[in-house]
């Protein structure tokens, strides 16, 4: 049935019914279904309608370049392909152990980034499905119906994504495409004043990142029999997974299990991950769907990000997050949980656990330390490997005799969960919608599913240093209401408000 | 006998024979600028050190002061041309700051920083110009080249290699290298050369150095150009 959904027999006799844009997702992206005279649903597919250049438009350019230019893929997590590209170029140097200052210091940058980009996702983007329930009127189903309802819950997620962005402002320079990390190492370490900046917020951190994860058990448990079906689909799952097993974001070797749970693949060097994965190209999406080359196109496909790293890892290493994934284990009952909306509650706890993880990483001496950077043999080849929030990323560069990328390859986290995607989407369609005169709530439905994954399709640009600026404040007939200039010598002034040009 | 011209409606001295440029320099008063550098001849070629006289507006670097001249450097009418030639600079190069290396170091951009450049204005030509990475130290991104000629007169008047040149007419001058391929790596460029360490872009940047120095930390990061000038804008480049 969910396979079948995927391209109808005779679409021409079919009605058409588009979901675009999808909203509370990073970047664009529609949905269609199709429809017969009855409703019921013949064809449902994600569409992502956007073009990316970017292996195309890198050709040339200096390899120590690719982290920096790289990263402006997205600006939600940048630091993902910061870092991967960084790993890559790592290897493209011929460094194959960093300092253990440079590799603290960014592992201390992912953790923030994955903190606050998890913190984004649930309460800004997730929440107000999960607390007002997929029916709620649109008008009040989104982040300011959850400020006004559960001030407490919207603060809560402001201040933690803030706390996970200081935490990249400090080891990347700026919140938002940073250049922390070089070619073997780092540009910078974590001074003393700056750990203690960090160190004064981190207990409160943890503590609300308990409540999260408390708050989303209540609520996927209090509906379990629903949350439980919707959207689950069998899928095998991938990730990064440290050398004893456990929960690991910045590095490792890759981990294949199937839907029951049994491990096909374990501690596989990614370096050899073109022999593991194969994409397949589907003229319908500008996204391809990679699947295990073992299992072929058919069965191969997987799913990564949280969900899938909190079935994968045998245990946590900070104490508060292990605890919590053995009760989220418990809830599987001795099978991985596939359900999409579990995704959500793999992601708190993780969330839990970047908040625990970057405690302990602050009392590391090893952060305040001076060397950064190492150099090595030059290689023609450099395959970069992270769990970014969204899952697993991969960074690949080829580079001639000059330094210069002569090939790229990216299969970016959105991009490895295609498939479970569409599989997901076509079980809440089969299941939910099917024979049933669709209206705003049911096609929300469609959209739950999709943003339990998070996927991530965005960028967007920032500036620092004495660069002006000009902001203006305007009401809804766009009458300028407010202004504020800031100066290259860096003075801010405020013209005259209400000055209409 | 003391000569004296007016910056601004301040008096200021000078010695005949210099420019407005020079005279301003020594007053301690900034003028922007991107071609000019006062251990080669004056080139007038960038034109962002445009300044009012009277009822035109000329090249400071060229221009030489006379005795009670007014010279404006400050109005909006001398800013917005400054603006205006920054923005086509901009438009005939890739000029793509967030991926630069040079941001924050670099002189363009800090240049226009200074006269309040918010945003690109004209329609980029994307020009499709290859990075030669040839040479064992140095590349040159030519898409950043905006023809100073600073690299032409240091390895010219300093060097005394004559490794540059601009070649072509109008849109279609470009940066030429002395060599049997035109290759960098061909020619007899050097790490030490004067010239390697000149560009008040991102044209001419050491290999394998980039990003080095922390956001915050950069040259202009911390100061207005009008502040620090350009004189410490290499100074990362040597180990």
């Amino acid at each position: 049935m969910i396979t079948s959904l995927e391209t109808a027999r005779h679409p021409e006799t079919l009605k058409r019914v588009c979901i675009e844009p999808l909203t509370r997702v990073e970047g664009h992206g529609k949905v269609t279904l199709l429809l017969d005279e009855d409703n019921h649903i013949r064809q449902a597919r994600l569409h992502v309608v956007e073009f990316r250049g970017f292996e195309k438009f890198i050709q040339g350019r200096p390899y120590w370049e690719l982290p920096v230019l790289v990263q402006r893929l997205c600006g939600i997590c940048p630091v993902s392909h910061h870092l991967a590209a960084a790993k890559a170029c790592d290897q493209l140097i011929g460094v194959d152990q960093l300092t253990p200052t440079a590799e603290k210091v960014r592992r201390l940058m992912h953790l923030g980034q994955t903190l606050q980009s998890h913190a984004l996702h649930f309460f800004h983007l997730a929440s107000p499905d999960l607390l007002f329930g997929f029916d709620d009127p649109v008008a009040h189903r989104n982040i300011v119906g959850v400020i006004q309802d559960h001030p407490q819950i919207a603060t809560q997620g402001v201040l933690l994504r803030k706390f996970g962005q200081e935490v990249i402002r400090i080891t990347a320079g700026k919140r938002v495409h940073g250049t922390g990390a070089l070619p073997g190492g780092v540009n910078k370490h974590v001074s003393l004043a700056e750990r203690d900046e960090l160190q004064k917020d981190i207990d409160q951190v943890v503590d609300w990142a308990e409540g999260a994860v408390q708050l989303i058990k209540r609520i996927f448990l209090a509906n379990s029999d629903f949350h439980y079906r919707f959207g689950a689909v069998d899928a095998n799952t991938l990730g990064l997974i440290a050398p004893d097993g456990s929960h690991e974001l910045y590095h490792g070797g890759l981990r294949v299990r199937g839907p029951d749970g049994k491990t096909l693949l374990d501690h596989q060097d990614y370096q050899d991950y073109e022999r593991v994965i194969h994409e397949e190209i589907k003229d319908w999406s500008y996204m391809k769907f990679p699947f295990l080359t073992q299992l072929g196109p058919e069965l191969g496909w997987y799913r990564v990000g949280p969900l899938a790293r909190v079935n994968n890892c045998d245990s946590f290493h900070t104490p508060l997050a292990e605890q919590e994934r053995q009760d989220f284990a418990a809830a599987g009952e001795g099978r991985p949980l596939q359900a999409a909306l579990a995704t959500h509650w793999a992601r708190l706890i993780e969330l839990l656990h970047c908040a625990e993880a970057i405690r302990e990483l602050l009392l590391d001496s090893d952060l305040q330390g001076t060397e950064l950077r190492l150099k090595g043999e030059m290689r023609e080849k450099g395959i970069g490997v992270i769990e970014a929030p969204r899952g697993t990323l991969f960074h690949h560069y080829e580079i001639n005799g000059d330094g210069l990328v002569t090939r790229a390859n990216l299969i970016v986290s959105t991009t490895n969960n295609n498939q479970a995607m569409n599989t997901a989407i076509r079980q809440v369609a089969g299941e939910f919608l099917d024979g049933r005169e669709l209206t705003e709530p049911l096609l929300n439905q469609i959209e739950v599913a999709i943003r339990a994954y998070d996927p991530c399709l965005s960028c967007a640009t920032h500036a620092m240093g004495r660069m002006p600026l000009d902001l203006e404040l305007c009401d809804a007939e766009g009458k300028r209401i407010d202004r504020l200039c800031r100066h290259p010598d860096g003075t801010v002034e405020r013209p005259s408000a209400t000055t209409a040009d | 006998m003391s000569h004296s011209f007016t910056l601004d409606g301040r008096e200021l001295p000078f010695v005949p024979g210099q420019t407005i440029m020079a005279a301003a320099q020594a007053a301690g008063v900034y003028i922007p600028h991107l071609c000019h550098n006062p251990d080669y001849a004056p080139h007038g070629s960038c034109r962002v050190c445009l300044v009012g006289v009277g009822r035109r507006q000329v090249s400071a670097c060229t221009t030489p002061v006379t005795e009670g001249m007014e010279v404006d450097n400050n109005s909006e009418a001398v800013q917005d041309n400054r603006r205006a030639v920054l923005q086509m600079l901009f438009a005939e190069g890739n000029h793509i700051c967030p991926v630069c290396e040079r941001s924050g170091n670099c002189q363009l951009q800090a240049v226009a920083y200074y006269t309040g450049m918010l945003a690109p204005h004209y329609p980029p030509f994307f020009p499709r110009r290859p990075v030669d990475a040839s040479h064992p130290d140095f590349i040159i991104d030519f898409g950043r080249c905006i023809l100073c000629e600073l690299c032409v007169r240091a390895s010219r008047d300093h060097d005394g290699k004559r490794v540059f040149a601009i070649s072509g007419r109008g849109l279609a001058s470009h940066l030429v290298i002395d060599s049997e391929s035109g290759l960098l790596g061909d020619s007899c460029f050097a790490v030490t050369d004067r010239a390697a360490h000149v560009c008040p872009t991102g044209a001419i940047l050491p290999k394998h150095k980039g990003f080095e120095r922390p956001i915050g930390e950069r040259l202009y990061d911390r100061e207005p150009i009008s502040t620090v000038g350009d004189l410490r804008a290499h100074e990362d480049e040597v180990d």
